[in-house]
C-alpha cells in the first residue's frame, strides 16, 4: 500500500536529488557527477519496470497532496503516463551517455548536468501528473528548466533564441492556466479520468469549444503546431544533447502528451468529437505535417532541416488522436515513442559529426559515410525510420494511422501520410546519398582525432543503441513488451466498450 | 498538547519587547552591535513564531498590557492574519540580520546605527501586527515610518537623502491622514478598539469621512499608484539589506491596517473596491512597464514592487461574492512577495558587491560567478510572476479562480497579463547574466553566507507554494 | 454654531493649510513646518471634539494627543538632522524635483 502511493514521488527523486546533487559538485569532480547521473538514470528505469508490471495487474500508484483550496497535486501511474515516463527515462539514460562524451572539456558541466537532471524530472513529472493542475506546474516547470539549457553557451545568439523560446512556451503556459482555471470555475474538477470528466455535466458546447482551443493552442507551443512552432528551429543553438533529448524528446513531447491528456482525459475521445473539434486540430496537425517538411527541404543546416522534420512529425501524434478512431489513437500514440527513438538517433548523429568533423551543413556532408560509417549508418536507418519504409518503426506509425483514416472514412489522411512521406524522401535521401556516395573533401572543417576509432565510444554507442530499437519496434512490432503492445493496452481504455 | 510554558505564556508582549531591548542594547554597545542585534533576531523570532503556534492551535488571543485593559491601557490581539504576518516578518527577519552582518563588516560606521534602527523598526511592526485598536496602529505606524526613514538614509549618498526625505515627508502626511481618521471615528463613536467600533460603526457620512481619510493615508504609505513616485528612489537607493525590509515588510504593514479597517468596517457600495481594483491594475502595469525599463538591477526590483503591491488590491473588486478566495489569494500573494522580493534586494546586493555596479547589460556570466545568488534572483522571480510551483503561483490561482468564478473576465486578464510582464521583466535580467558582455569587469569576492541566505528566502517564495493547505485555514475567523 | 463644530473647523482649517504648504511649497524646512502645522490642526480635532454626548472632560483624546505631540517632535527632530545632512551633500535644501520651483518661493516670501 505505502509503496504504491510513494513509488511515484521516489521515480520523480531519482532524478530531482542527483540533479540537486550535481549543481554543487565542483567542475573536476567528473567521476563522482557520472556516477550519479547513471545510477539514477538505471535505477528510474528500474522503478519503472516495477511500475509496468503492477500497473499491467491493474495496481493503482498514486500520490496526492493538498495543493490549492479545493484542488490536490497528484501524480498518477497509469499506462499512458507509464508510456511517456519509460520513453524519458531510457532516452535519459542514452543521452546521458552521449553528453557525458559530447561534453567532455567544455565548462560548466555541472550546470549542464544539474538542469537535465530537472528537466527529465519535470518532463516524468508532467507524465504522471494525475490532474489538468498538476500537469501544468510540471509543464511550466519544463519551461523554466530548459532555458538554461537553450542559452548554455552564453552568446548573445543564444541568449535571443532563449527569448524566443520563453516568449512562445511562456505564452503557451499563460493560454495553458487560463484554459485550466476557466475550465475548473464550471466543472469544480480537473482529475484525468479514462474517456474524460467534462461530458454529461450539461455545459454550454460553445464554451467548452473555446476553452479546448484555449488549452490545445496552450500545449500546441511546446508541440510546434504551426503557426506556433517557430521557436523550435531557433533553439538549436543549444548543445547536441539538449536538442536531441529536449527537442526531440521532452519538451515537444510534453507538447503531444498534452494535447492527448486533454483530448482522452479531460473532454474524452468521443465527447470532443461530438463538438466537432476534433476535425479542425486534425486538419491543423496535417497542415503542420506538410508545412514543415516542405520548410526542412530548404534547410542546409543539419540542426535547422531535423528541426523542421521534427515540427512535422510530432504532428503525427496529433494526427492520430484527432482522427478519434480507435486505430488511429494507437498509429498516434505508438508514433510518440517511435518518432523519440528515430529522431534522437538523428540528432546524435548530427552532434557527432559535427563534434568529430565541424559539419554543421548538409552541403560539408560529402562523404561522411566513408569516414563515419556506424554513426552514419544509424542515421540511415533512422532517416529510412522517418520515410517510413518497411521495416523500420515509423512505418508501423504510418500505417496504423492511414489505416485509423480510412476506418472513420477521412480518406484525406491517407493522402496527408503519402505527401508527406515523399517530402520526407526528399529531404533525407539527398543527405544520405552525398554521404555515402560523394568523395570525402580534402579535410574537414574541424576535425578532431581519436585514433583508429571514427570517434569516441561515448558518442558512438548511442545513436547505434537507438537506432537499432528503432529498427527492432518494427521488426518485432507484434511481439509483447513493445511499444505497440503496450500502446494496444491504453487505447483499449481510452474508447467506450 | 503542547507544554503549559508553550501554550499559556504570554509571548505576544515578548515579539515587541525583545526587539525593543536589542535596540537600546545595540545602542549603548555600538562595537558589540552586530553579535547583540543577531542575538535578538533570533530571540525574537522565536517568540513571534511561538505566537503563531499558540494562534495556529489555539485560536486568537488577547493581552492586557500591564493588566490595565481598554480603554485607558493597551490591548494587544492576535489571530490568524496577525500570526502569519509576525510569522513572515520573524523568518525574514532572521534571514536580513545574518546577511547584514556580513555585509556591513565593511563599513563599521553604519554597523553602529543599522541595528538599534533595524531592532526599532522591527518592534514596530510586531507592535503593529498586534495592535487592537486604531490608535495604537497609528503610534506603531508612526515608529515604524521614522525607523525606516533612518535606515533609507543610512546609506548616505545624495540619492539616498533625498529619496528618505521624500520618504519622510510622504510618510508623516499619510499617517497624519490617518490620524484624522483616527479623530473622527473618536468623535462619532467614543472608541478607538477596533473590535467595539466594528460593532458600532452603521456607515453613512459618519464612517464614510474617516475611513476615507484613513484608507487615502495608507494608500499613500503603501505606495499605490499613483502615490507610488517616492518607493524606488527610497527602496532603490538604500543599502541592499535596508531595501529588503523596506520592500518585503515595510509596505506589507500598511497594507495589513488597510486590510484590518476593511475586515472592521466592511465599507458597502461598489465604486471603492473598483477604484482601487483600477489603480492596482495601473500600478501592475505602469510598475512591469518601468521596471522593463530600468537598466539597474536594483532600480528595476523596486519597480517591481510597485507593481506586485497593484496585485495585492486586485483582491477588492473580487471580494464580493467570493471573499475567502479573493482574501485569502491577496495575502498569500504579499506573503510570497514578501519572501521573493527579500531574496531579490539581497541576491542584487550580493551581485552589486561582487561586480562594483549593477547594470542589466553588463551582468556578464554572473551566473558563472554566484550562481547560487542567481538561482535565488531566478526562484525569487518565478514566485513574482506566478509561475509554478510557488507561494505566487497559490495566491494568483485563489485572486484568478475568484475572478472566473464570478465570470469578472477583466480582472482575470489583468491578473493573467501581470504575471506575463512579470515573467518578461525577470528573464530579461537572467538572460544577460547568462550570456556574456562585450566589456570586461573587475570582481571581488561574496561570502557565502550573503548568497545563501539570498536563496534560502528565495526557498522559501516557492516552498510557500505547498504549505497553503496549512496556512489558509488560519485566516478562517479574520476574513469577513 | 457649537464649540466642538468651531474646534473641529479651526483644526480641518489647520490640516488644509498644511497639506497645501506641505505639497506646493519647495523649502523643505517649509515643508516641515507645514507638517507640523498640519499635525496642530489634527491634535486640536482631537481635544476639541472629543466624544459625542461626553458631559465632563474625556482623558482619552488628551492621552492620544500628548502621544501626538511626542511622535511629532520626533518625527520634526528627524526631519531637521535630514534636511541639514541633505543641505550638506548637495548644497540645496530643496527636493530634486523641486529645484526649478526655487523661484515661486521667492516671489511668496
Amino acid at each position: 500500500m505505502n509503496a504504491n502511493v510513494w513509488l511515484p514521488v521516489m521515480v520523480l527523486a531519482s532524478s530531482f536529488i542527483p540533479g540537486m546533487i550535481i549543481f554543487m559538485l565542483p567542475e573536476r569532480a567528473v567521476v563522482l557527477r557520472t556516477t550519479l547521473n547513471l545510477g539514477g538514470a538505471v535505477l528510474k528505469i528500474i522503478l519503472l519496470v516495477l511500475m509496468m508490471i503492477g500497473v499491467s495487474h491493474g495496481v493503482t500508484y498514486e500520490f496526492r497532496v493538498p495543493f490549492v483550496p479545493g484542488l490536490d497535486f497528484v501524480l498518477h501511474a497509469d499506462a499512458l503516463s507509464l508510456m511517456f515516463v519509460n520513453l524519458s527515462a531510457v532516452l535519459w539514460l542514452a543521452t546521458t551517455v552521449y553528453a557525458i562524451g559530447y561534453l567532455e572539456d567544455s565548462p560548466n558541466r555541472s550546470r549542464f548536468f544539474g538542469y537535465f537532471s530537472l528537466c527529465v524530472t519535470a518532463t516524468v513529472g508532467l507524465a504522471m501528473a494525475g490532474n489538468l493542475l498538476t500537469f501544468l506546474v510540471f509543464y511550466e516547470a519544463l519551461t523554466l528548466t530548459t532555458y538554461p539549457l537553450v542559452v548554455h553557451r552564453g552568446t548573445e545568439a543564444a541568449r535571443r533564441a532563449g527569448r524566443t523560446y520563453l516568449i512562445y512556451t511562456l505564452g503557451g503556459g499563460v493560454l495553458l492556466l487560463t484554459g485550466t482555471i476557466w475550465l475548473y470555475s464550471l466543472t469544480g474538477t480537473l482529475e484525468f479520468v479514462d474517456r474524460g470528466f467534462v461530458a454529461g455535466l450539461g455545459l454550454d458546447p460553445n464554451v467548452l469549444r473555446m476553452i479546448f482551443a484555449v488549452l490545445i493552442m496552450g500545449v500546441g507551443v511546446k508541440a510546434a503546431l504551426v503557426p506556433l512552432h517557430a521557436w523550435l528551429p531557433q533553439a538549436m543553438v543549444a548543445p547536441a544533447p539538449v536538442s536531441a533529448l529536449l527537442h526531440a524528446v521532452a519538451v515537444v513531447k510534453a507538447g503531444a502528451f498534452g494535447v492527448v491528456r486533454i483530448v482522452y482525459d479531460v473532454f474524452g475521445i468521443e465527447f470532443a468529437a461530438s463538438l466537432g473539434v476534433t476535425l479542425p486540430l486534425a486538419v491543423l496537425a496535417a497542415v503542420t505535417i506538410i508545412y514543415g517538411s516542405t520548410r526542412a527541404l530548404f534547410q542546409d543546416d543539419l540542426k535547422r532541416r531535423l528541426a523542421f522534420s521534427t515540427v512535422s512529425q510530432v504532428s503525427y501524434i496529433t494526427l492520430g488522436v484527432a482522427i478519434a478512431g480507435p486505430i488511429a489513437t494507437i498509429g498516434g500514440l505508438v508514433h510518440l515513442v517511435h518518432q523519440g527513438f528515430m529522431k534522437i538517433t538523428l540528432f546524435f548523429c548530427a552532434g557527432n559529426l559535427a563534434e568529430t568533423l565541424g559539419v554543421h551543413k548538409v552541403s560539408e556532408m560529402a562523404g561522411a559515410g566513408r569516414r563515419m560509417p556506424w554513426t552514419m549508418t544509424a542515421f540511415t536507418l533512422a532517416a529510412f525510420g522517418m520515410i517510413g519504409v518497411p521495416p523500420m518503426a515509423g512505418f508501423i506509425s504510418k500505417w496504423y494511422l492511414g489505416l485509423g483514416g480510412l476506418e472513420v472514412g477521412q480518406d484525406w489522411v491517407v493522402l496527408v501520410l503519402a505527401g508527406s512521406s515523399l517530402l520526407n524522401a526528399a529531404y533525407f535521401l539527398p543527405i544520405l546519398r552525398t554521404a555515402w556516395f560523394d568523395p570525402p573533401p580534402e579535410e574537414w572543417p574541424h576535425e578532431r582525432d581519436f585514433g583508429r576509432k571514427e570517434t569516441a565510444w561515448a558518442l558512438l554507442l548511442p545513436p547505434i543503441a537507438t537506432a537499432l530499437a528503432a529498427l527492432a519496434w518494427g521488426l518485432f512490432a507484434s511481439m509483447p513488451g513493445t511499444p505497440l503492445d503496450w500502446v494496444h493496452l491504453i487505447a483499449a481504455r481510452k474508447y467506450a466498450p | 498538547m503542547l507544554p503549559e510554558y508553550l501554550a499559556g505564556a504570554a509571548w505576544m508582549p515578548w515579539a515587541i519587547v525583545l526587539p525593543l531591548w536589542g535596540a537600546l542594547l545595540s545602542f549603548l554597545f555600538p562595537r558589540r552591535a552586530a553579535p547583540i542585534g543577531l542575538g535578538v533576531a533570533f530571540l525574537t523570532a522565536t517568540a513571534a513564531l511561538a505566537v503563531l503556534l499558540q494562534v495556529a492551535l489555539g485560536g486568537p488571543r488577547r493581552y492586557q498590557v500591564g493588566g490595565w485593559g481598554a480603554p485607558l491601557g493597551i490591548d494587544l490581539v492576535a489571530d490568524g492574519l496577525s500570526a502569519l504576518m509576525l510569522a513572515m516578518t520573524a523568518v525574514i527577519g532572521v534571514a536580513i540580520s545574518i546577511y547584514a552582518r556580513v555585509y556591513l563588516v565593511a563599513a563599521p560606521d553604519k554597523v553602529r546605527r543599522f541595528w538599534p534602527l533595524w531592532m526599532f523598526l522591527w518592534a514596530a511592526l510586531n507592535a503593529l501586527f498586534q495592535a487592537g485598536d486604531v490608535f495604537n496602529l497609528y503610534v506603531t505606524l508612526e515608529l515604524l515610518g521614522l525607523s525606516a526613514v533612518a535606515l533609507v538614509a543610512l546609506a548616505g549618498s545624495g540619492p539616498a537623502l533625498s529619496g528618505a526625505m521624500r520618504y519622510l515627508l510622504v510618510s508623516l502626511f499619510g499617517s497624519l491622514a490617518y490620524l484624522l481618521g483616527v479623530a473622527l471615528l473618536y468623535h462619532a463613536y467614543g472608541t478607538v478598539d477596533l473590535a467595539l467600533l466594528g460593532e458600532r460603526a452603521q456607515g453613512g457620512i459618519q464612517l464614510a469621512v474617516p475611513l476615507g481619510a484613513m484608507i487615502a493615508g495608507l494608500l499613500l504609505k503603501t505606495g499605490l499608484f499613483p502615490f507610488h513616485v517616492w518607493l524606488p528612489p527610497a527602496h532603490g537607493s538604500a543599502r541592499a539589506p535596508v531595501s529588503a525590509l523596506l520592500s518585503a515588510l515595510v509596505v506589507k504593514a500598511s497594507f495589513y491596517l488597510l486590510l484590518r479597517l476593511w475586515f472592521t468596517f466592511t465599507p458597502a457600495g461598489q465604486g471603492l473596491p473598483i477604484l482601487l481594483g483600477a489603480l492596482g491594475t495601473a500600478a501592475i502595469f505602469w510598475g512591469s512597464i518601468q521596471a522593463l525599463r530600468q537598466r539597474r538591477l536594483k532600480l528595476l526590483v523596486a519597480y517591481s514592487t510597485v507593481a506586485q503591491l497593484g496585485y495585492l488590491f486586485i483582491a477588492f473588486p473580487l471580494a464580493g461574492m467570493e471573499p475567502a478566495l479573493a482574501w485569502g489569494g491577496s495575502i498569500y500573494l504579499a506573503l510570497s512577495h514578501a519572501f521573493a522580493k527579500g531574496a531579490m534586494f539581497l541576491a542584487a546586493g550580493s551581485i552589486m558587491t561582487e561586480s562594483g555596479h549593477d547594470e542589466i547589460g553588463e551582468l556578464d556570466l554572473v551566473v558563472e560567478r554566484m550562481p547560487l545568488t542567481l538561482a535565488a534572483f531566478a526562484l525569487a522571480g518565478i514566485s513574482l510572476a506566478g509561475l509554478p510551483p510557488s507561494g505566487g503561483f497559490v495566491g494568483k490561482w485563489m485572486l484568478l479562480q475568484a475572478a472566473m468564478e464570478q465570470g469578472l473576465w477583466g480582472w482575470a486578464l489583468v491578473l493573467i497579463g501581470g504575471g506575463a510582464l512579470t515573467a518578461a521583466y525577470v528573464f530579461r535580467v537572467l538572460g544577460f547574466a547568462f550570456t556574456t558582455s562585450p566589456h570586461r569587469h573587475e570582481s571581488h569576492s561574496v561570502p557565502g553566507t550573503m548568497e545563501w541566505t539570498a536563496l534560502l528566502l528565495a526557498l522559501g517564495a516557492v516552498l510557500l507554494g505547498f504549505v497553503a493547505p496549512w496556512a489558509l485555514p488560519l485566516l478562517d475567523g479574520v476574513l469577513p | 454654531m457649537s464649540s466642538a463644530l468651531l474646534f473641529a473647523c479651526a483644526g480641518l482649517g489647520l490640516f488644509v493649510i498644511g497639506t497645501w504648504g506641505l505639497v506646493l511649497r519647495a523649502h523643505l524646512v517649509r515643508k516641515v513646518l507645514a507638517i507640523n502645522i498640519m499635525a496642530s490642526g489634527v491634535s486640536l480635532m482631537l481635544v476639541g471634539t472629543g466624544a459625542m454626548g461626553a458631559g465632563e472632560v474625556d482623558p482619552v483624546p488628551q492621552a492620544m494627543v500628548i502621544t501626538g505631540i511626542v511622535v511629532t517632535i520626533s518625527a520634526t527632530a528627524l526631519a531637521l538632522a535630514l534636511l541639514l545632512r541633505l543641505a550638506h551633500a548637495t548644497g540645496r535644501p530643496t527636493l530634486p524635483e523641486d529645484r526649478e520651483r526655487d523661484l515661486m518661493d521667492e516671489e511668496g516670501r
